[in-house]
């Protein structure tokens, strides 16, 4: 499913160099669920924003479905960000003109769905997520645990194989963060490919397979050995 | 992404940050509206030029004494120093031609006019019947001068609204007798009033016979001679006639100015499209600076929504996408404040046309349409800048923060 070979993400900062990634080589069976731990600058983020193509890798290669996708155009990355990745943020990230509804809906119009199509899966998707009954409120009026049932609502309307959660629960009340973690294990049940990025050790070790990061380098991983392509 | 959402997304961006959106509009507005209006006087000063050329007559030609021609220094300019004067004999001759329609000899003067025991000053005209046909003037009552042979010198008058109203009040004019100089005139006919027509308010006019006039002023000479040729085609013949006639009788020598009206108004047209032109450019500036302003706005605006511009890209959206939803923003915000900008000018045409119904203010459909044409233009063009900005915004950046 993802394939990740000796990647090396190099940052400059004025003219020093900050190593973020160090040779960081995974593999991920298609339905695994891992959780990515690690202290703050450990490359954590670094590692979420290339596996979701949204930073390109200073250098190795990264395969995803199969597909060799580090050389892939701005355009054809975008296009594989829509189709097989979905994003879910600590701080949501709805905009807050738009309803839960339109929120929710908003890949499929990007990806040019028509509206009927895109009423039609954004109905059902509120229904999954039980939001039917705030699809009309905006991100204000919504609770913390509605807003992130909306955004991860969002991230799943396109049917994605990957699912990339930055800090799911950071900005959530406790309870509210049970119910979005067992919402995306839910998922990962039905055989979505879930990778979690936390702090929490908590949240962490629910993971089936937890990587820790240091200093840019996997220093521990549970399920190494889970080679499959 | 489809077209329609596009808009519509871009169109909520707007509705989003509305004290923005108005103050954009705003500029726009005002921008676009400052060309509909200055166009629009310029245009409606051009056409009550035009109006009132054309009612002067049609097919005029105007025969003013004296030469108004830059000539070398050759013996004839030594021997006739003053032009001799163009007389009514002079006038009647211009009229013995087929392409002649009509001529009026016109001699004009101030002179106190006087009723009873109220008195004023007023302009005098003399000319012949023909006048009333060539100026298109119309009569309020009784009638104009009379037929008859223009050497007789008639003691009657026509008067103009103002001073019948002024002189007589509500009383009845016709019949009675006036002092105008020296003399006393029967009031025969009152002129309806028409507005100004170049120079002569018909209003404030006493109209007496052409030799009258000759006669209270003391000259032979007279102030222009108006001829209306038969035709437009038959201008050119007519000017010809006019030419040779006075030649013929000023012994061989063209001592007065022929003017076409054709050539008037031409010259009047052109003067005062390039007024409207250079007008409507000084206007254009403004718009420029709104585009300016919708640039700096724009680029406020790409740095206050990086989250939500971020997102988008994590969403899936393509560089191209977020340059064309940011310049849609910036295009609809030119066309809807050019929309607005129309209406203002428009209501500032209407406003105009109320405290001075004599101008026919209304802009040219071309000015209307490039006033829009060049707000969407400099929308567009200063929306590129930040619309650039933000479809290389770094979408990790962008999301990372709060």
């Amino acid at each position: 499913m993802i394939r990740l070979e000796g990647i090396r993400r190099v940052f400059r900062i004025g003219d020093q160099e900050v190593l973020a990634l160090d040779d960081v080589s995974l593999a991920v069976a298609p339905g695994e669920y891992l959780s990515i731990m690690g202290p703050s600058g450990s490359g954590k983020s670094t590692l979420l924003n290339i596996l979701g193509l949204l930073d390109r890798p200073t250098s190795g290669r990264y395969w995803l479905g199969g597909a060799d996708v580090t050389e892939l155009s701005e355009e054809e990355q975008a296009r594989t960000r829509r189709e097989r990745v979905g994003f879910v943020f600590q701080f949501f990230h709805l905009v807050p003109r738009l309803t839960a509804a339109q929120n929710i809906a908003l890949p499929l119009v990007l990806a040019g769905i028509p509206p009927a199509e895109r009423a039609r899966r954004t109905e059902a998707m509120l229904r999954s997520m039980a939001l039917s009954d705030r699809a009309g409120h905006r991100p204000d009026q919504l609770s913390g645990g509605q807003r992130q049932r909306a955004a991860i609502a969002r991230a799943m309307i396109m049917e994605p194989a990957v699912l990339l959660a930055d800090e799911p629960t950071g900005n959530l009340d406790s309870s509210s963060g049970a119910e979005a973690i067992g919402l995306l294990e839910a998922l990962n049940a039905k055989g979505i490919t879930l990778i979690v990025v936390t702090h929490d050790p908590e949240i962490g070790s629910r993971a089936l397979r937890k990587i820790r990061l240091v200093d840019g380098r996997i220093a521990l991983d549970s399920g190494a050995g889970g080679e499959a392509p | 992404m489809r077209p329609q959402d596009v808009i519509r997304f871009a169109l909520g961006a707007l509705g989003g940050s509305r004290l923005r959106t108005m103050l954009m509009l705003l500029a726009m507005s005002i921008g676009v509206g400052a060309v509909v209006v200055l166009t629009g006087v310029g245009e409606g000063a051009r056409r009550y030029v035009v109006a009132e050329f054309a009612s002067l007559g049609t097919n005029l030609i105007i025969v003013l004494p004296g030469r108004s021609e830059t000539a070398g220094i050759g013996p004839a300019s030594f021997l006739s120093e003053t032009p001799r004067d163009l007389t009514l004999q002079d006038a009647l001759a211009l009229g013995r031609h087929p392409v002649v329609r009509r001529v009026a000899p016109i001699s004009v003067g101030e002179a106190p006019v006087s009723w009873g025991r109220l008195a004023r000053e007023a302009a005098v005209l003399g000319s012949t019947p023909e006048l009333l046909e060539i100026r298109h003037w119309k009569m309020a009552a009784g009638r104009f001068l009379p037929e008859g042979n223009p050497e007789r010198a008639d003691a009657v008058c026509v008067v103009g609204a103002k001073i019948r109203r002024e002189l007589f009040g509500g009383r009845q004019a016709l019949g009675e007798l006036v002092t105008l100089g020296d003399r006393r005139f029967r009031v025969i006919g009152v002129l309806a009033s028409e507005g100004r027509s170049i120079g002569v308010d018909v209003e404030d006019l006493v109209v007496v016979p052409v030799a009258s006039a000759q006669m209270l002023f003391n000259t032979n000479g007279l102030f222009r001679v108006l001829v209306e040729a038969r035709g437009r085609g038959a201008i050119p013949a007519a000017k010809e006639h006019i030419e040779r006639t006075m030649r013929k009788r000023h012994h061989g020598e063209l001592d007065v100015t022929v003017i076409t009206q054709d050539s008037v108004l031409a010259t009047f047209d052109r003067i005062l499209r390039s007024l409207t032109l250079t007008v409507a450019g000084i206007a254009a500036i403004s718009l420029a600076v709104a585009g300016i302003l919708i640039m700096n706005v724009m680029l406020i605006a790409v740095s206050q929504r990086t989250e939500e511009i971020g997102l988008l890209k994590a969403l899936g959206a393509r560089r191209r996408e977020i340059l064309a939803l940011i310049l849609t923003e910036a295009g609809m915000l030119s066309l809807i404040g050019a929309a607005l900008g129309c209406m203002v000018g428009e209501m500032g045409n209407r406003g105009i046309q109320l405290f001075f119904p004599q101008i026919p203010t209304g802009t040219p459909l071309w000015a209307a349409a490039s006033a829009v044409g060049i707000a969407l233009a400099t929308g567009l063009v200063f929306g590129i800048l930040p619309a650039r900005r933000a479809s290389r915004l770094d979408p990790v950046q962008a999301l990372s923060r709060k």
